[in-house]
């Protein structure tokens, strides 16, 4: 049975709740879950100022509400999964490492910071930085999966270092920026400066994108990896189509300011 | 024992411990992938002679191989486990990655493992990268026509190997057909392969009046050989003997394909089925004939 948390007091500024993690709320009835720590603003409250718990805490918890002041959830998560029943904060799935988190709404900035393993999927739109490097950090993301159906904002896969980040929408400025390996699948639109300063890895889009002049044009051709991923994507919901998986597709290499091996594969129509 | 009118030696095939894995290699078309597999099947009929056994195991739908591209599926055995990471990177590497088009993934699950796209990415010469989806790492090699896709792990698993039949007949024409028969039931049944080319011949036995020759002519099968001061295992009617290996992932399947074979050959008039054994001595499977084909008595009469 899963641990159910509803919202019944809209906070007035960001709530801080890293305790909705199934490993902190395992084994615990619905009382113990609401008399966890949380920070609203810099106040220390209980999580039951803010939510009433229903069932006993497991691996699996839902979510209801607007959640959209709420951060951090699903926090170090290694397992289980989480759903949000709505829109939610920032920083959800903070240094998660397993287990899927789904959001069914929007999610805000900095989606999956730190994240080393697991899968979130955000069922609408992102905020900027999704899987990101913190500021002063040295990488963001170094695996698991971020799916995000909708669009994205700026600074996707910032500084990435393994991973997959889908993006079923567009992508703003900066997709990729200071990348060090990894995936990035934008089925729309790319913004500009896409793969500024990336060292390694893949940025992929269905559409044509404006490219930094310090990327060099390849070749064009069917490179085998990428029909494994569409295909992995499509049987993740996205809409990926035939001719995309068997499409050619041109290859930019860059950025050449930097090790020049990663790679931005654009959709040859 | 009988399968209508074709004899049952009460005996049985004796088997070893090998370790084998399975390789799916794919194309473009199903030209290249075929062309490849071959490539990567040759010189490897038994590790008498060749560095490992191998062979086609059976040609896999676009549908179900793991870049939806026509397939073919290899088995791969060796005697040690510690070469068969090695063989297993020399025929990926100098037999799938040079043919065009190829891709190979590993088509065994298993708890072990060994790495071989992990030793074959340094083709790339710096230029490699490796993708990991679904908890399985590929390592893509810049190639003339595109890039090598290449699994990180192939599991491994300990398998069986040396199942045999030996099919007996009046005339070689007419042993050939039972033998043939009985390879084209046994390639139906999954997870084996029959090293040999075309599924038969072989016929050999350990040792030689040679010294340094750990093999030679089993001359008491040679029908060619009776009264030539050989003990002679066969009865005057036989004047030809194909024998089938068989090399299985479990003992299971080469137990149903040494079933599978013995009752196509049957069909097909065989005289005699027989098989080898070293006394029990060397191989740690004893695969009695009798008992694969459900116990003493008259079959299919």
């Amino acid at each position: 049975m899963a641990l159910e948390l509803t919202l019944h007091t809209q906070p007035e500024v960001p709530l801080e709740a890293e305790c909705i993690t199934p490993q902190r709320v395992a084994g615990l009835a619905a009382p113990e879950v609401e008399r966890l720590d949380a920070m609203h603003g810099n106040r220390r409250v209980k999580l039951g100022d803010f939510f009433s718990a229903a069932g006993k805490g497991a691996n699996d918890i839902v979510l209801n509400g607007d959640l959209s002041l709420v951060k951090l959830i699903g926090a170090q998560m290694a397992q289980g999964s989480i759903v949000i029943e709505g829109a939610v904060g920032m920083h959800v799935g903070w240094g998660m490492s397993g287990g899927q988190i789904t959001v069914r709404g929007d999610a805000h900035d900095w989606v999956g910071p730190e994240m080393s393993g697991g899968r979130i999927v955000v069922h609408g739109d992102a905020g900027h930085l999704v899987g990101s490097a913190y500021r002063g950090q040295a990488s963001g993301i170094c695996g698991g999966e971020i799916l995000v159906h909708g669009s994205v904002r700026n600074e996707t896969g910032g500084a990435m270092r393994r991973g997959l980040i889908a993006v079923g929408g567009d992508a703003g400025d900066f997709t990729g920026v200071n990348m060090i390996a990894g995936t990035i699948v934008v089925l729309g639109n790319l913004g500009i400066r896409s793969g500024a300063g990336m060292k390694r890895g893949s940025i992929v889009s269905m559409n044509p994108a404006p490219l930094l002049p310090t990327y060099q044009y390849a070749c064009s051709y069917r490179p085998l990896f990428l029909k494994l991923c569409l295909q992995h994507l499509r049987g993740l919901g996205f809409a990926v189509e035939e001719r995309h998986i068997n499409g050619r597709w041109r290859r930019w290499s860059g950025d050449s300011l930097e090790l020049n091996k990663g790679e931005i594969l654009l959709f040859q129509r | 024992m009988k399968i209508k009118k074709t004899e049952i030696v009460p005996t049985y095939a004796e088997a070893f411990a090998m370790w084998g894995a399975r390789a799916i290699v794919t194309a473009d078309s199903g030209r290249w992938a075929l062309t490849a597999a071959r490539s990567m099947t040759g010189f490897a009929t038994s590790v008498i002679g060749c560095p490992c056994e191998a062979a086609i195991e059976r040609e896999v739908p676009a549908a179900q191989t793991p870049d939806g591209r026509p397939g073919v599926s290899v088995l791969l055995f060796t005697v040690r486990e510690k070469d068969i990471k090695k063989r297993l990177m020399e025929r990926i590497g100098q037999c799938v990655m040079t043919c065009p088009t190829t891709a190979c993934f590993n088509g065994l699950e298993s708890e072990h493992s060994v790495s071989v796209g992990g030793a074959l990415r340094y083709f790339g010469d710096g230029h490699q990268s490796s993708k990991v989806l679904n908890g399985r790492r590929l390592w893509r090699i810049p190639v003339l026509d595109g890039e090598f896709l290449v699994d990180d792990l192939f599991g491994i698993r300990e398998s069986v190997g040396g199942g045999n039949l030996f099919i007996m007949g009046a005339s070689a024409s007419a042993t050939l057909r039972a033998a043939v028969a009985a390879c084209d039931a046994m390639a139906a049944v999954g997870d084996v392969f029959l090293p040999f080319p075309g599924g038969t011949r072989s016929g050999s036995k350990v040792g030689s009046k040679y010294k340094g020759l750990v093999a030679s002519t089993n001359d008491a099968y040679c029908p060619s050989l009776r009264g030539a001061g050989v003990e002679t295992q066969l009865p005057d009617t036989i004047n030809a003997v194909y024998e089938i290996v068989i090399n299985g992932l479990t003992e299971a399947a080469v137990r149903e394909a040494m079933r599978a074979g013995m009752t196509a050959a049957a069909e097909k008039g065989a005289l005699i089925i027989s098989a080898g054994n070293y006394g029990g001595s060397l191989g740690r499977y004893k695969l009695d004939l009798e008992d694969i084909l459900g116990g003493a008595g008259q079959h299919g009469a």
